[in-house]
């Protein structure tokens, strides 16, 4: 058994929102698992079960080998970092961090030592006196991660924690959860449902979609090889093109051109994805697209324009290469970086 | 220049409402201090005479009533407990009701917080005989626990504290769990902090409310050991200017809490903000 299982867990609002179904996972020690997937897929829900702040409705929940389904959250040892953090308003910054400790009865010394060294680990030690409502929203964050750090729980839970701060300190953050995770070396679930934030910290990725995982897997594996038309469209930035096509004995016919002995024994409608960075400039490529925006990124263009069927198209090309908006690309796929999906159930065929 | 004139204006309103409020009280207030033949003589005065100590150590310490048992100031003591067991024993049971309401899982709880809440439809001189009948059959006619604890149910106050618990944040409520806060703790360490303003604002208002009783001590005291100030208004008998030094002491403790109390009154507001 791992360090966190959880096994046909199905959580049933009492209004009937069946917001997550049977799913099953299991967590390392030390692993930095990520839930990903869009506004409403279920992903708070599953990790508030986790917490012990909603009910499970079936299935089981084991935290280093105890059954933690009836635990009252005050006694699973979890600590949760909230999206709008949740400090105490009318404590100041070391009496937020101390609370979970004075709660557990340790003594006064203790925790004073406990206090300092998590605020030093995140340069809050010059706020400690202050009250949250006199910090900026960066500083908020940083004592909701101490207060999470300092009790040395058995497993991090975040739920959005980034969302509230502005890009740039997002990316900072970011990287600080990121390094500060390697250092403390405990177990955390962090939600989210931006993929890049997703791909960036996870071990391990867990993308959730109406409330079923739909994969699971490290960020590169999921890059590499979605299962899901799903997964294919939400991993990755810019997004996965998708044009319509037909699978027949290991030829894919798309509108415009053909791809022959595909590593597939499916046949019928298909869905045909192509990531924007998988295609190059040659000539007698299989797709020529009309330029209509280059977005310059420096390191990189994204040249957005239409196929001959008026479809939406993106290229990703090295920032080197000047396009002119108005030009004809003949772009061709590179080698075998194309992903076939049964449109049907939207599951991967090749 | 119109500006000045408008806000001279509006300052001149303001002070003559203000004199139309405080002119009678300090007329009252002068004439206590003269003897009562100059009052009878010559009527209200405006300035102050030389009676003061005369006349309100007098009327606190003269034994009146019909059998001479009771002194102004045993009723002062009187009105000040009765007062205080008021405000404090109806702040903490709307405390604990509004929290009950709010966050134990409790069947129908508004409709059940609307049941308190048209209580207030229900004045105390409603409900004086059947509430008598009660105290009469515990036996608690005569007592300070009788005096207090019929009117000690606030429904006002149990709306104001449910209003604010209600704005609290889950999140708050979650974390604390979190922490290890068991439902006790998160009341004392939370709700009860956070609420310190609403808590004195409520102290105030329910201690003036206890103090200003008349109709429920008249009945449920027949040993003049447990009159009021409000009742001894009433009661009490003398001359003019002694009365007059009654009523201008009755005043004295409804302003005192609220000057003792209004230092953590305002420090609370702007704390919140
Ligand atoms: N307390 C609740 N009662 C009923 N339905 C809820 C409740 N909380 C969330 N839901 C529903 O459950 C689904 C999953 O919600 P949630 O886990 O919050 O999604 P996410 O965090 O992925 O955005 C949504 O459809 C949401 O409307
Ligand atoms: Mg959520």
């Amino acid at each position: 058994m791992s360090f966190l299982d959880l096994k046909n867990v199905t959580k049933i609002y009492p209004n009937g929102t069946k917001a997550v179904h049977e799913t099953s996972l299991s967590i390392d020690e030390g692993e930095f698992m990520v839930f990903v997937g869009p506004s409403g897929c279920g992903k708070s829900t599953l990790l508030r079960m986790v917490a012990g702040l909603e009910d499970i409705t079936e299935g089981d929940i084991n935290l280093d080998g105890k059954l933690m389904n009836e635990v009252d959250p005050s006694e699973r040892d979890v600590a949760m970092v909230f999206q709008n953090y949740a400090l105490y308003p009318h404590m100041n910054v070391y009496n937020n961090l101390a609370y979970g400790l004075k709660n557990r009865g340790i003594d006064k010394e203790t925790i004073e030592q406990k206090v300092n060294d998590a605020a030093k680990l995140l340069q809050i030690s010059d706020y400690l006196q202050r009250k949250p409502s006199m910090l900026s929203g960066g500083q908020r964050q940083r004592v909701a991660m101490g207060r999470a750090i300092v009790r040395n729980p058995k497993i991090f839970l975040f739920d959005e924690p980034l969302s509230n701060l502005d890009a740039k300190l997002r990316i900072q953050m970011r990287l600080e959860i990121k390094k500060l995770q390697q250092k403390v070396g405990v177990t955390s679930i962090f939600v989210t449902h931006d993929q890049v934030e997703a791909m960036t910290l996870a071990d391990r990725l867990a993308v959730i979609n109406n409330g079923i995982i739909e994969q699971l897997g490290t960020p590169i594996e999921i890059y590499d090889n979605p299962k899901s038309l799903f997964v294919a469209g939400f991993i990755g930035s810019p997004q996965m093109n998708f044009l319509d096509g037909n699978l027949k004995n290991k030829t894919l016919s798309a509108e415009g051109f053909e791809i022959k002995d595909i590593n597939s024994d499916f046949e019928g409608e298909v869905t045909l994805g192509i990531r924007p960075e998988h295609l190059s400039q040659s000539e007698n490529g299989l797709i020529s697209l009309r330029v209509e925006l280059v977005e310059q990124l420096g390191s990189d263009n994204l040249v957005y324009g239409q196929l001959k069927n008026k479809k939406d198209f993106c290229y990703r090309c090295p920032g080197n290469q000047t396009i002119e908006k108005g030009s004809n690309l003949s772009l061709n796929i590179d080698n075998n970086k194309y992903y076939i999906f049964d449109k049907s159930t939207g599951k991967r065929v090749n | 220049m119109t500006r000045f004139i408008t806000s001279s204006f509006s300052h001149l309103i303001l002070l003559i409402g203000i004199l139309i409020m405080v002119v009678p009280v300090w007329m009252i207030f002068a004439s206590s201090t003269h003897t009562s033949s100059m009052i009878n003589m010559n009527g209200l005065q405006m300035f102050l005479g030389d009676s003061f100590y005369e006349n309100y150590l007098r009327v606190l310490l003269y034994q009146g009533g019909f059998f001479k048992e009771i002194t102004a100031l045993k009723m002062f003591f009187n009105s000040f407990i009765m007062a205080t067991g008021v405000a404090i024993l109806s702040v903490v049971t709307s405390l604990m009701a509004a929290y009950a309401l709010v966050y134990y899982r409790i069947k129908h709880a508004t409709l059940l917080f609307w049941i308190i809440f048209i209580t207030i439809l229900v004045p105390l001189e409603l409900r004086i005989f059947p509430t008598y009948s009660v105290m009469a059959e515990l036996n608690l006619v005569n007592s300070y626990f009788g005096l207090i604890v019929p009117i000690s149910a606030s429904a006002i106050a149990t709306l104001f504290f449910r209003q604010f618990y209600k704005t609290v944040p889950d999140e708050l409520l979650e974390s604390a769990k979190l922490d290890g806060a068991n439902t006790w703790r998160f009341f004392v360490d939370f709700l009860i902090p956070l609420s310190k303003t609403m808590i004195v604002a409520m102290l105030i208002f329910m201690f003036v409310f206890g103090y200003n009783q008349y109709l429920w001590p008249l009945l449920v005291t027949t040993s003049e050991q447990y009159w009021t100030v409000v009742m001894g208004l009433k009661m009490m008998s003398g001359s003019i200017v002694h009365r007059f030094a009654f009523v201008i002491m009755s005043m004295v403790p409804p302003i005192l809490i609220i000057i003792v109390l209004q230092k953590h009154f305002i420090k609370g507001v702007f704390q919140d903000k």
